[in-house]
This record gives C-alpha cells, structure tokens and sequence, in this order.
C-alpha cells in the first residue's frame, strides 16, 4: 500500500507529516458529520498507508471542496487536497464513476443551474 | 473607456442570466466594457486539486489565453468560474510542470505562461472602478436596506491562491453595499459553504448548511442577502425557508444605478 | 626562520581513533623550521600544558603549532598556555584536525593525510606570524537598560545593587511594563501587582537607577565599553519634576472619550492621564493626539485646576546624550493582532477576547473592577471557551508564527481556574492541541485545573465562531471522542501568539546587534551563552530573546545583569589585536573600506606625506580604531589597492596556508 500513499501524497501536493494533530479541520469542517473518517484522520491515514479504506468511505463524496480545512489548518497540510486525491484513485478505475450522463436528466430542476450538474459531473466522474 | 475581457460562463446564460444582464447594465453605467469572449468553453466548472489533472484545466487556459491575446484583464461574475480561471492562471504562474503539459497539448503559437490577469467583477469595483466613483453614479440610494453580503467558499478560499480579500473577515461586498447607500450586516456564516453541488446527490444535507446561513444572517439583522454564485443562489433559494429574499449582487447594483429596468420589480 | 614546536593531540579517541596521531606527529617534525614535535592524549590537559611549555624553553622555541579541536574551544587556553612560558600568544598557530577532520572522516589514511595538510598550514601561517599586543581601551561605569518591564527592572536593580549606575529608558509614561495589565501569577496565584510594584518603586528611590520614562533610544554610537547613546524624551507636556501626582488634572479634563490603553481600548480615560495608580514615575501625561488644548487651542482645564504648576503646552521633545559601558536589550514582547484569525469572530464580537483582555476584565483595577462581565452587555458569562495556540506553531509566514509561544499553556490554565474558582457556576472550556506544562509546579497547577476545578479540557481545536443572539456559536473537533462540538458560548477567550515588540528591529539595527527572523535578538551561544548578544556589551533580558514567563525573565535579567556587572567591574577592557591596519602608502582615498566597515571604524584623515625633490603631499588615507575594529575583515577583501590587511591573518599568511595546502 506504500505505493498507493505515495501516489496519493503525489496527486494531492501536501506533505501529511507537516500535521501536528491539532484537529483544526475538524473544527471547521461544516460536513464532519457526513463523514465516517472526518479531516483529521484521513491526513492521519494517508500518512499510515490505510488508503483502500479510505478509498472504500463515503466521506470522499461528501467533502463540499469548500476549502474551510485548507484555509484554516495551521500547517498548510490542506486535507481537502488528499480527499479530493482519493476520489480521484476512486474514479480512475475502470466502472467506478460515482454519476453518469444517464442518471443527469432524472436530477434535472427547472431552478437547478447547469453549475450544479457540471460541477458534480466533474466531482463523480472521471 | 476601460475594456476588459468577459467570460460569463454556461449559468450566466439561463438560470443565472440576471447576474450577467444587470452585470453589463452596471458596466456600461460606470464606464466600463465587458467584451465576451467569441467562442468561449466552460471554465472546468469545478478546479481540479489534482495535481496531475491537465485535460480539466485547458478550458480555463483558452479562455486566459484568449484575454492575453485581446490585451485586456479577464473579468468574471460567476464566483465558480473565477475560482477555476484564477486558480489555473496560478498553476501556469507557479508549476512548471502543468505549464509544460498543458503547452504540449494546446500547442498554442504563441506559450501561455499566466501572462492575463484574472478579475472577479467586484475586483473590478474595488480595483479598478473605485467604491467612491461608483457612490458617485448611484442615481437610486438604496437607503434603509439592511443586506447581508454571502461571500460562500469559491470567491475567498484558498486565500494564498485567490488573493481576493481577508477570507474569515472579507469587506469588498459590505464595501460596495456601503456605497450603494445601503447598510451591510456582518454575519460569520457568510463564508461558511452554501452545500454547493452536493445538493444533487443530498437535499438534506444542503438544506442544513443553506438554512444556518440564512438564520445566522437573519439573528444579525439582515433582510436580504446578496451573492455573486448561481450555485450558492439555488441553494440559499430552494433549500431555506425562504424567509430572506436573495439576490445577486449585480441585481442591487444596477438598481442604484438606476439601469435595472425588468429587475426593479423583483428587488 | 621560526623555531617551531608542532603538538598533535589525540582528544581521547576523537582524534587518535580516526587519525594515525603518530604518523602525523612524524611527517610535521620534517617541515622546515620544526624543531620539535610530538603527540599526547590530551594536549588540553594539565600535564599537557606542563609538556608544552617545558619544550618551549627546552628547544627554545619562537612558535608553537597545536594540531587538536577547534580553535573556538581551545585557543585561548594554549595562547596562555604558551604566554606563561615567554612566548608572544599570538605566536601559537591552531590547526583542527578534529571538527574539520576526525569528526568527518572514516577513512582512517584519508584523514591521517587530511591532518598532516591542515598541520602544514598551520606551520606555513606561523612561518609569518609576529608577536602582536592588545590594546586597552576604557571602561565607562554606567549601563543603559532598554526597556522598563519586569525584565528591566530586574536588570537594572541587580546592576545598581552592585553599586553601579544605571539608566532605564521606557517609551512608554511609566515602567512596569506588561506585568502590570496582569492580575495573578502563575503558579501561585499570587498578584502581579503586589509583587512588582515594589520593584517599581525600589528603582524609583533607589539613588543609582535614573528612570527616562516616555522615553526612547534614537541613535547608538561607539563600542562595548564607551557607547554614546541619543535618547529622545517625548514631550508629556507635564513637568516631570512638578508634577506632584495628585491626580486631580485627569478627573477635570473635560475629554472623556480616549481609549485607555492601559486596559487595552476595554473602557476610556482623558486626554491627560497616569495609566495607574501605582505607576512610576506617578507623573501626569498629555495624550496629544486628543487634547483639545493641543489640537485646537482652546482648553486649559488642567493648567487651571494644577495647583502645582505643572502642565506646560509648549514643552518640545527633548534629546539627550549618555556614556554607557554596557546596554541591556528588555524590549518585550506583545500578542500578535488578532485581525488575521477572523475564523474565531474577535473583529465581529466584543465577547471574543485576547487573553491579556481577558486578564484586565478579571483585574481589580480594570474595567470591570475584577468582576468578570461581557464586554457586549455587561452580563455574567456561564460559558466561556479558550482556544490554545491562536497563531501560534504556525507553518509559513503568511499567517502567525511558527514557534510555541510557550506561556499559552499556563496562563490558560490560571484563568480556567479561576474563572471556575470565582463563578463556580460557570462551564470552562480548554481547547487544546498539547499541553505544554514543564516548568517548576507547572503540571501540578494545570492538574489542579483539570481534576480539582473541573475544567473541560479538550484535545482539539476550534475551527469556527459564529456570533448569534447574544451567544457564541464554537463549532470545535475533539479528538479523543471522536466527534465535532457544538458550544454555544457567553465568551471566547483566544491565547494569542506573542511576538517581540516592534521597537526591537531598529533597535537592533542600531546596537548592530543580531536577530532571528522572528525578530528575537540572538544570543551568543544558545546554550552557554544565552544573555549576551554576539556584538560585544550588548546584553538580553527577556522575552525580547525569546518567549519567557515572568520567573525565567527574572532569572535571566539577573544573568543579564551579572554580565554587565562583570563587565563594568573592568577598569579597562583589552582589545582584540588582530585588527585591520592600512599601509598608508598604498591607500589610494577611495572610501571602499569605509562603506564596507559593518562597525564604523574607518575613517579618512588628509595626511601630509614626502614628496619627490623635497616637496610634500597631502593626501587622504585610511585610518582604523582600532578599539572599534572587530577584526571581521571586510575592508581587506574591499580595498582595491591591497593597502588594507589584518593583523594575525595578513594576505601573507592566508596565501602561504593556501599554497601549503595545494602545493
């Protein structure tokens, strides 16, 4: 797995072992109770090789990308970056899209703006 | 008269077409062009942090190289769509690597290496226009109206990249309120996420995120809210109580100015 | 030719285990001018010193060689060594065959070479050495300490003690410093005022301490033991020597509405003040930038109701000049701005408070005459939570900084207790990232907190404040139950990261003394030298090297002032010969030298010379002091014409330790 945590770290540009364990993210985090692993420990995870069962949680797909974790984490370890790492491990595999073009027109809204489907598109799909 | 490049993105067109209209409306009051870009692509929709991801940055790269080669500053309403161009202009400016791939595979004649400057449309306000120029131009003071600027995620985060403004504390939109001659109420939620795309997939969990928004900024005092995101709009829409009324911040804008025409009636 | 005596010493095993010490000892004895040589397992030693010096006499040698550790160690003893034998000190040469060999070296024939070429060089330098003297240079006993805290107080009372003057200088309009806008000491718990206000008042009658408060340091000039010092004194527009005290001028003053810096903008003062009651100097000041009198010229309340006479309108800045021997550096420190972490609502709410805030809202004599109250309402607050480390160990530079600011922990822990111990029926929350408590009944007291007060204290850190109907929402991580806190909090107190005061960078440009890029002043050495600053008679005290609390401050402004009392004790202070020194006939006048010079010891001088046919010439040449020349060097490399070299390490000698060494 050591393999995988460096490609990991390599995708995302952070250094995990700049984390000093202060649970910043998790403080800031707005979408810590959707997530089975919350921002700390997935730094935490990354940093001890348990990337499949990172990649195996649904927490990848409930991160808002709001960056609350990046902008505040004292270390410039930037959490966000390795959640968004492992989707993307998640969704380069062959079948593994988390939204496809099918499923689009049964989410479709009259208010919902195209970002909305564009961005998820981008966010579940590779 | 001051030009600038224009890249609405796919939202300004319909769903979110009244930011763009009262955007242009407003410019062209203040004295200032929006130029949209011919042919223009999606921005990428969302910036890939991946580092290696090179295919989902060359939109906003033709977009950039297509300013450079106007000579003029890219100018954006939509906060997702300047989040994406600027952060990919930044990746051009600082990773060698992503500069080199995405040449190779654009082959553009002449290199783009970040030479355009990417403006969010209140950068142009502050920067640019000038707050007092535009108080100077509001023909229809919105006195009396106490409104909550929401700022969202995508304008202000990460602020090492972004460089927009203070991004737990941020002050361009009460800036311009102020010069509207409205009153702006400060609210701590108004960089907290919206639920942004994630209410695709969970209403629930959006509805949560959009409601703390809306009740913190009511506790605060605000009867409207203002934002620059057709993303963070729906959301702060359909998923509250619709107990304030939301509007873009163009919307205000043109109002005061007194070039609104069908919008009067909304605000 | 020299008579050269070469002594290889083993160092134990640090040497001898990784060079052939004999081998080496051999090929040196073949050098020319070696008439002498030899290897023994500590040179440093008694006995080894005994071996040297008998040599010395027995072969009647004019230099000696000493092949061991690093001259930084052990120069000085051997120099000596050989001066009690009759020998000129500057005629020992050292080469590091440790540090520069030994150390770095497995190769055991790699560094036997290695160390017979640094031996060679050594011999080849000392070849051109001559005996040099040091120059003496004056004493002047009096000492300068910057800054009036409890670090310079401290400073400036062991000094006097020692029966030597001393000048304290304070910018601000009284000493104390931050010691004074604290209520309790931890860990005892005893008041800060009650234990350093008698300090402040023994500096104020003690006859060898003169207080310049309101003060500054403008220009330094000069070198360890005779610095000239300019010192502005602000103008306070009160007479110093009237002023009685009597305090009636700042209840009159009809301008009400000055923020009170002494209880940090938490309530108002006039426009003329005295920051406290036991302020020393206890001297009136006008706050010009609010005085009506000042800014428009209509007023005069105070001048009419002072019955002594001491308001003066028209008092200017004045600037003074003072000798000094010694300068002690206690400027302190301050929290950062909280501006930048905006995340925990302190711009937005008047209930988000600093810690030192926190500390005037509990003091007796703050704003709140000791009951702790919100700033917002003025209710009691049931629930308050503290953040740890706000700006503190932070990575990079755009935000915070990134060392511990190292009383965080403890101050924290006082407060909870206390705000527990006074409103037991108040809920306290700790947030922190590690609890760093080494200190004499440092855990204890943090202990204490926990399981007698019952504190909450969380491992864990806040990560967003939201201000709503009179609450504080803490959204918060803690980490050991694994789940996110939701608070809702009367109060939230931020232990801020503390930095040096910003009068210390250009103070230090002036003193040339050295800081880190933290912009704390360097020491010496960070282990055996901590109170002194690398620039000669320059000293520290305080939080103004580093983050302190008050019992390491004392301890250290107490070494601080052994140092300087050491150093005034001196009638005069031998100088460093190994000075730069010009040959006036090569000198060409063409300043290079003096702008390259870091201590200001070049000077020009028109100097009349003999000329061809019996005329003469005036020219400019370069002139060194040579108690100002610390022997850096700069000028050397700087002269275009080669007039400039130093003594001790002339180009001669550097080149025929090159060739030696290539050769």
């Amino acid at each position: 797995m050591i393999d995988m945590m460096e490609q990991i770290t390599r995708i995302a540009g952070v250094n995990p072992r700049k984390c000093m364990r202060c649970g910043k993210c998790s403080g800031a985090c707005p979408a810590y109770d959707e997530m089975e692993y919350h921002p700390h420990q997935f730094v935490s995870m990354v940093e001890n090789g348990r990337i499949d069962e990172l990649m195996r949680s649904k927490g990848i797909y409930t991160c808002l990308s709001c960056f609350a974790c990046v902008e505040r984490c004292p270390r410039s370890v930037e959490p966000a970056k390795l959640i968004e790492a492992v989707r993307c491990a998640v969704e380069r595999q062959q079948g593994m899209d988390r939204l496809r073009p099918e499923a689009v027109p049964g989410l479709l809204n009259p208010d919902l703006p195209q970002q909305a489907i564009t961005s998820a598109f981008r966010k579940y799909r590779k | 008269m001051m030009k600038f490049s224009y890249f609405p993105g796919c939202t300004l067109k319909t769903r979110g077409a009244a930011l763009d209209r009262c955007g242009r409306a407003a410019a062209e009051a203040l004295g200032f062009a929006l130029e949209e870009l011919p042919e223009w692509q999606c921005c990428g929709a969302v910036y890939p942090n991946a580092r290696d991801e090179i295919a989902t940055r060359l939109s906003s790269v033709r977009a950039l190289m297509a300013a450079r080669d106007a000579g003029t500053e890219l100018v954006t309403l939509c906060s997702a769509c300047h989040h994406v161009i600027k952060r990919v202009n930044g990746d051009i400016r600082r990773d060698e690597d992503i500069r080199a791939k995405v040449n190779n595979y654009l082959k553009p004649e002449a290199p783009y290496a970040g030479e355009a400057e990417a403006l969010h449309y209140l950068e142009v306000l502050r920067d640019r226009v000038g707050f007092d120029a535009v108080k100077q131009k509001v023909a229809a003071p919105l006195a009396g109206m106490k409104i909550g600027a929401y700022y969202g995620c995508l304008l202000l985060r990460p602020s090492k990249e972004l460089a927009f403004d203070d991004p737990e504390n941020p002050s361009v939109m009460e800036d311009l309120i102020r010069a509207l001659g409205a009153e702006p109420v400060v609210y701590a939620m108004r960089n907290e996420c919206c639920g942004g795309y994630v209410t695709i997939e969970n209403p629930d969990y959006a509805k949560k995120q959009a409601q703390r928004i809306v009740d913190n900024a009511k506790a605060l005092g605000a009867e409207c809210l203002i934002t620059a995101c057709p993303l963070c709009m729906y959301n702060l829409r359909a998923n509250t109580d619709g107990s304030l009324p939301v509007y873009y911040f163009t919307e205000l804008l043109a109002k005061a100015l007194g070039v609104d025409g069908e919008e009067a009636k909304q605000a | 030719m020299q008579r050269i005596g070469v002594f290889v010493c083993w160092c134990g095993s640090n040497i001898a285990a990784t060079v052939d010490v004999e081998a080496v000892s051999q090929a040196l004895a073949k050098e020319p001018g070696v008439v002498f040589s030899t290897n023994y397992q500590y040179m440093c030693s008694q006995t080894g010193q005994d071996m040297i010096q008998s040599k010395i006499h027995e072969y009647n040698l004019s230099a000696v060689v000493i092949c061991s550790c690093s001259p930084r160690m052990h120069e000085a003893t051997f120099r000596r060594t050989c001066e009690k034998a009759g020998l000129n000190p500057y005629m020992v040469e050292i080469a590091n065959i440790r540090e520069q060999c030994s150390w770095i070296h497995k190769d055991r024939a790699e560094a036997t070479e290695k160390a017979v070429i640094l031996g060679r060089a050594a011999i080849a330098k000392v070849q051109l050495n001559a005996p040099l003297t040091a120059g003496t240079s004056p004493v002047t006993k009096r000492a300068l300490v910057i800054g009036g805290g409890i670090a310079g107080i401290q400073t400036a009372l062991d000094i006097a003690d020692a029966g030597f003057e001393v000048d304290i200088v304070e910018k601000e309009p009284t000493i104390g410093g931050k010691m004074t806008q604290i209520d309790k000491t931890f860990p005892t718990l005893d008041c800060a005022a009650c234990i350093l206000t008698p300090k402040m008042v023994d500096c104020a009658q003690n006859e060898k301490i003169t207080i310049y408060a309101y003060s500054e340091v403008e220009a330094v000039s000069g070198f360890v033991g005779s610095f000239r010092v300019k010192i502005r004194r602000k103008a306070r527009y009160v007479k110093e020597d009237v002023c009685t005290g009597c305090g009636l001028c700042t209840e009159k003053c009809p301008q009400k509405k000055v923020p009170n810096a002494f209880n940090l903008g938490l309530d108002t003062r006039r426009a003329i003040y005295i920051p406290f009651a036991q302020a020393v100097p206890k001297v009136a000041t006008i706050d010009a930038d609010y005085c009506t009198m000042l800014r428009t010229g209509k007023c005069g309340v105070c001048s009419k109701v002072c019955e002594a006479g001491a308001i003066d309108y028209k008092q200017k800045d004045e600037v003074i000049e003072r000798e000094y021997g010694a300068i002690v550096a206690a400027t302190g420190y301050n929290p950062i701005s909280l501006a930048q972490f905006d995340e925990f609502a302190y711009s937005q709410s008047p209930d988000v408070v600093s810690s030192l805030e926190f500390e005037r809202l509990m003091n007796a004599a703050g704003p709140t005459g000791g009951t702790l109250l919100r700033p917002s309402d003025g209710t009691h607050p049931k629930t308050i939570v503290f953040v740890q480390c706000v700006g503190s160990r932070c990575d990079g530079a755009e935000k915070g900084k990134p060392y511990c600011s190292k009383i965080c922990c403890m101050y924290t822990a006082k407060h909870a207790m206390l705000c527990r111990e006074k409103y037991p029926d108040t809920d306290v929350y700790v947030f922190y990232i590690d609890v760093r408590t080494p200190g004499k009944n440092f855990d204890e007291f943090y202990r204490r907190a926990v399981e007698e007060y019952g504190v909450h204290y969380i491992k864990g850190m806040v990560g967003k404040v939201v201000p709503e109907n009179g609450k504080l929402k803490v959204r918060a991580s803690d980490l050991l139950d694994g789940r996110q806190l939701h608070i809702d909090a009367d109060m939230v107190v931020l232990a801020a990261a503390i930095e040096p005061d910003k009068s210390a960078r250009p103070l230090a440009t002036m003193l040339t003394a050295s800081m880190d890029t933290n912009d704390f002043f360097t020491e010496a050495h960070p282990k055996l030298r901590p109170v002194e600053s690398p620039t000669a008679g320059i000293f520290l005290s305080g939080a103004c090297q580093g983050p302190k609390d008050i019992p390491e401050t004392v301890a250290q402004a107490g070494a601080a002032a052994s140092k300087v009392i050491g150093l005034l004790s001196k009638d005069q202070l031998t100088c460093n010969p190994c000075v730069a020194a010009p040959n006036e006939m090569m000198c060409n006048g063409c300043s290079s030298c003096e702008k390259v010079c870091p201590y200001g010891a070049i000077t020009y001088v028109d100097k009349e010379f003999r000329g061809p046919n019996r005329t003469t010439l005036i020219r400019r040449v370069a002139q060194v002091n040579p108690a100002v020349c610390q022997g850096c060097g700069a000028c050397t490399v700087a002269c275009p014409s080669g007039a400039m070299d130093l003594k001790g390490f002339s180009n001669r000698q550097i080149m025929a330790e090159v060739d030696a060494i290539c050769l």
